[in-house]
């Protein structure tokens, strides 16, 4: 008997599958469970008022991020240095003070494994392949990087998870997004990423799940493949999946939550056994090609206002749908930019390398190779660099990527969402203008009156040390 | 969970498309460990706009927003959801809607209605002047001009709704399937309980 050719999502799914009722609506079992101190309170007061237990806090991991300023978190004298937003204070005491007494491990925000949870899940080898991980955040989709089903959930779903450790969810439908070839000069992983989404829309993934296939991929760092599934999300889809290959493997080996001795071996056997089938098929196919990708950038307020960096501010009306045509009027209006300007004639006062998207050591170093000998331009009022961990900032200044960054007039901060989301300190003030490699240049995400331009870590530091959007191939050797 | 099996009354004509759970509600308003007060957020910077239709007396707790193409997307917050309670909004017509909105909508009773665009057109003009009813029982939205819009909507969510069902209550008598699907993992993948917790 042969059996149905199926996809990497269909083989995880199957293994999932606990319970199934007639309509459909399948009892999905979860490996693991990420937890911050945003989404999470209410699903604890939840299960405090029905007076029930977490069913696995094995499975589970909690770890503050949103929240938390990335200013130094212990003074000289070693005392924790108290957070001065009441409201804030009072969210990251609730995660410190529910995880432990569910029976959570909790890492506190002065550990060195501290950082956002989607940089800690895959380093500490919480994050596996195979594996269905959930999180209270959309950008969970990130650790479909590493092979995993990973996909954010709301509050009531948190609380689900945390009393059953199961989820009740319908099967999604399989895009293919394949990109075939050698990326150009200068074009990274989050290029790949904002080209797609241009391409396919921010809902053009609704409803799916995405299998990232072909040899850019292949080709692709596990931090790239981390960059181009965290972003799914943009495109509308729940969760993004890379094949784990040896990469992968090499990756997590070794890290300190990540099967050991022959427990490594087999599941690395099983692991390889979840690559799509030849003659599987997904509902629906795009493919790019990888000589058609340049350094892009957004110019408007969704993720899908893409254009390559040496494009121009798209005339409204240029666009067929008439909601669209009213939407990037709104979105003109509210970037201040007019129809037909160059992209680099943008000037920006703001740059943010950060954020789950692009804060790992990948990303810095990408980051650092622009900066490097260069000052920022004299009117940046603010140039952060963020680590997306304590084990990210400590192997950055192990290799003196932070003195690169220092000397060329950036900050140097400490783990944290930061100035992805407008919940801490790090902010843009309204009407002015971030080059940022976070994830969403939404209306009001960086701050109320914020304008935002998503680009990729090295295109980040050529704004800096430009003062404008600027093509970064241009500063490369 | 509140049962509801039909939505009536006025309905904000929104129509925007991609509203983001930023718009719905910016995260300033995260910090909270409540679920409820976040109506005071709801479409800030939609509300910072001179002649916007949430501030517009006519549409004053209007139970229904119409809205353009992919609402809710973004962000996995359910406190957009919640928001959307605090502010009285039981139920939102959109052409589409983001999976993870509408999963938490649906957590919170909020009924999301899937319609096709030239439908979207027809219920923004009418509820200018007129209450639309939704009616989840007969899956249909109507209006007082004999408009008739049939939708489609999830039979388990929709019992769930008419229900009032707590679903972490239905899953939790389950658990004998839960614990033999761990036994199972136990046995076949080992390595799935982390070493180093």
């Amino acid at each position: 008997m042969t059996t149905k050719a199926r996809t990497l999502y269909e083989k995880i799914w199957d293994a999932h599958v606990v319970d199934q009722r007639d309509d459909g609506t399948c009892l999905i079992y979860i490996d693991r469970h990420l937890i911050h101190e945003v989404t999470s309170p209410q699903a604890f007061e939840g299960l405090r008022i029905a007076g029930r237990k977490v069913r696995r806090p094995d499975l589970t991991l909690a770890v503050p991020d949103h929240n938390l300023p990335t200013t130094p978190r212990v003074d000289a004298a070693g005392k924790r240095v108290p957070i001065a937003d009441l409201e804030s204070a009072a969210q990251l005491a609730a995660l410190e003070h529910d995880a432990p007494s569910f029976g959570i491990k909790y890492i506190d925000a002065t550990a060195r494994e501290q950082g956002i949870v989607h940089v800690v899940g895959p380093e500490q080898g919480f994050s596996l392949p195979g594996a269905t991980i959930v999180c209270g955040d959309s950008h969970t989709a990130c650790h479909g990087g590493i092979g995993a089903l990973a996909f954010g959930i709301g509050t009531s779903e948190v609380e689900h998870v945390l009393a059953t450790q199961t989820l009740l969810l319908k099967q999604s439908k399989t895009m293919e997004v394949r990109v075939e070839g050698k990326l150009g000069h200068g074009v990274s992983p989050k290029d790949v990423i904002l080209a797609i989404i241009g391409k396919i829309g921010a809902s053009g993934g609704t409803g799916y799940v995405i299998e990232y296939t072909g040899s850019v991929f292949r080709d692709m760092s596990i931090e790239g493949r981390l960059t181009v599934s965290n972003m799914s999300i943009e495109g509308g889809a729940r969760a993004g999946l890379v094949a784990p290959d040896d990469k992968t493997f090499a990756y997590l080996k070794g890290r300190p939550m990540a099967p050991k001795g022959d427990q490594w071996d087999q599941a690395v056997a099983y692991w390889r056994s979840l690559a799509t089938d030849p003659g599987a098929t997904y509902d629906k196919v795009v493919v790019l090609d990888a000589a058609d990708i340049a350094p892009s950038l957004t110019w408007g307020t969704s993720p899908e206002d893409v254009v390559p960096i040496t494009g121009v501010v798209p005339d409204p009306m240029s666009f067929a749908d008439p909601s669209k045509q009213v939407a990037a009027q709104k979105s003109l209006d509210y970037m201040g930019l007019t129809p037909g300007q160059r992209m680099q004639d943008i000037e920006v006062q703001h740059v943010f390398v950060g954020s789950c998207t692009n804060s790992r050591i990948e990303d810095l170093r990408a980051a650092a190779a622009v900066a490097k000998g260069r000052k920022i331009a004299p009117h940046i009022k603010q140039a952060l660099i963020v680590p997306g961990s304590g084990l990210v900032k400590a192997q950055a200044e192990a290799e003196g990527l932070d003195k690169i960054f220092l000397d060329a007039g950036f900050e140097w901060r400490e783990p944290g969402c930061s100035m992805c989301l407008a919940m801490n300190p790090d902010k843009v003030p309204s009407g002015e203008r971030c080059a940022s490699t976070s994830n969403r240049n939404f209306v009001g995400r960086q701050g109320p009156g914020a304008r935002t331009h998503l680009v990729s870590p090295a295109m980040a530091a050529a704004a800096a040390v430009t003062g404008h959007l600027a093509d970064v191939r241009e500063l490369m050797a | 969970m509140k049962a509801v099996s039909k939505v009536e009354g006025r309905a904000y004509p929104f129509g925007l498309k991609n509203v983001d759970t930023d718009v719905i509600i910016p995260a300033p308003y995260l910090k909270t460990i409540s679920r409820i007060g976040l109506g005071r957020g709801a479409f800030e910077s939609v509300r910072a706009q001179p002649g916007n239709v949430f501030d517009d007396p006519e549409y004053a707790g209007a139970p229904i927003i119409i809205a353009g193409d992919n609402f809710g997307c973004g962000s996995s917050r359910e406190h957009a959801a919640w928001a959307l309670n605090d502010m009285g909004v039981e139920a939102v017509i959109a052409p589409s809607f983001s999976d993870i909105f509408s999963g938490n909508a649906f957590k919170n009773g909020i009924v999301t209605v899937v319609l096709p665009q030239e439908a979207i057109d027809r219920l923004m003009e009418v509820a200018k002047t007129d209450p639309i009813n939704v009616d989840l029982e007969n899956k249909v939205v109507t209006t007082p001009y004999q408009d008739r819009f049939e939708f489609e909507i999830d039979d388990f969510r929709r019992h769930c709704l008419i229900n009032g069902l707590d679903e972490v209550g239905m899953t939790l008598a389950k658990a004998d399937r839960i614990t033999a699907h761990e036994q199972k993992l136990a046995q076949s993948q080992p390595w799935l309980v982390p070493t180093a917790v």
